[in-house]
């Protein structure tokens, strides 16, 4: 019992972490990548200036600190969107697992590419 | 044992026992707050798919400038733009819920005196403002 709401509660700030973050920051960074840059709105940056960005280690540590928070905000969020939404309480264990399998391989997937 | 029983000790500690009615798959569909309740929650697939997205185009960025280039006009088409464009829609409703549930997570004091709710949510979107007017800086300022 103890060990199962401690890792609820683990869950649960992980998700508010990535809630925070992602709340913070993705909006702008989904405006200008996603929208604004592609649709031509405002000219996009050189290749050689993103290179220079993603040379500094802030960069890439704040970029990967969003990316996990934002895969362990998903994980809690959707898993409890599936029991709740489409009634499926049944398959806990299993939707809580591939959530958090989903989380950890994106996490190790953005790990691979932003310290590479 | 018996079926009944053996549900009711692996149902949740507490639960057994109690009658639940059962609700349809639907049930969010009969009021507009429930349909906002779940567009909230549904927002977290659009915050993966961000990660999802920035670290395709980070990967493109590693890979070369023609790889940038050829990510460049695949992020521009009008697929790709309609679906940044709902994936922003979904992002900003879970940006603005989330600062505006915030004062009833965090609670701040004062010298004693609890800060009122909307003084905690002005916080936050000013954070918000400030942290989004940096990395528009950065980004634009880089090109």
């Amino acid at each position: 019992m103890t060990k199962r709401s401690s890792s609820e509660a683990a869950a649960w700030l992980l998700f508010s972490a990535g809630g925070m973050a992602s709340a913070l920051m993705v909006p702008m960074l989904l405006l200008l990548l996603g929208v604004v840059f592609p649709a031509g709105l405002l000219v996009p940056p050189e290749h050689a200036d993103l290179l220079a960005l993603l040379d500094n280690p802030l960069v890439r540590g704040v970029l990967l600190v969003l990316c996990v928070l934002s895969l362990l905000h998903w994980a809690h969020r959707f898993r409890y969107t599936l029991f709740d939404g489409l009634q499926l309480t049944r398959l806990r264990t299993p939707i809580n697992l591939l959530c958090y399998a989903a989380a950890a391989a994106g996490s190790a997937w953005a790990a691979i590419i932003l310290l590479g | 044992m018996s079926k009944l029983a053996s549900e009711s000790t692996t149902s949740e500690p507490g639960r057994a026992g109690r009658y639940r009615a059962p609700a349809s798959r639907m049930w969010w569909l009969r009021r507009r707050s429930y349909v906002l309740f779940v567009l909230r929650e549904l927002s977290s697939l659009f915050v993966a798919w961000f990660v999802v997205y920035l670290l395709l185009l980070i990967s493109a960025v590693r890979g070369g400038s023609d790889s940038y280039r050829e990510f460049l006009a695949l992020s521009g088409q009008p697929w790709m733009l309609a679906l940044n464009l709902v994936a922003l829609a979904f992002v900003l409703l879970h940006a603005i819920t989330w600062f505006n549930l915030a004062p009833q997570a965090i609670v701040v004091q004062i010298g004693g005196r609890r800060l009122p709710a909307p003084v905690v949510a002005a916080a936050h979107f000013a954070a918000w403002a400030v942290l989004s007017a940096i990395i528009a800086w950065i980004l634009v300022g880089a090109r």
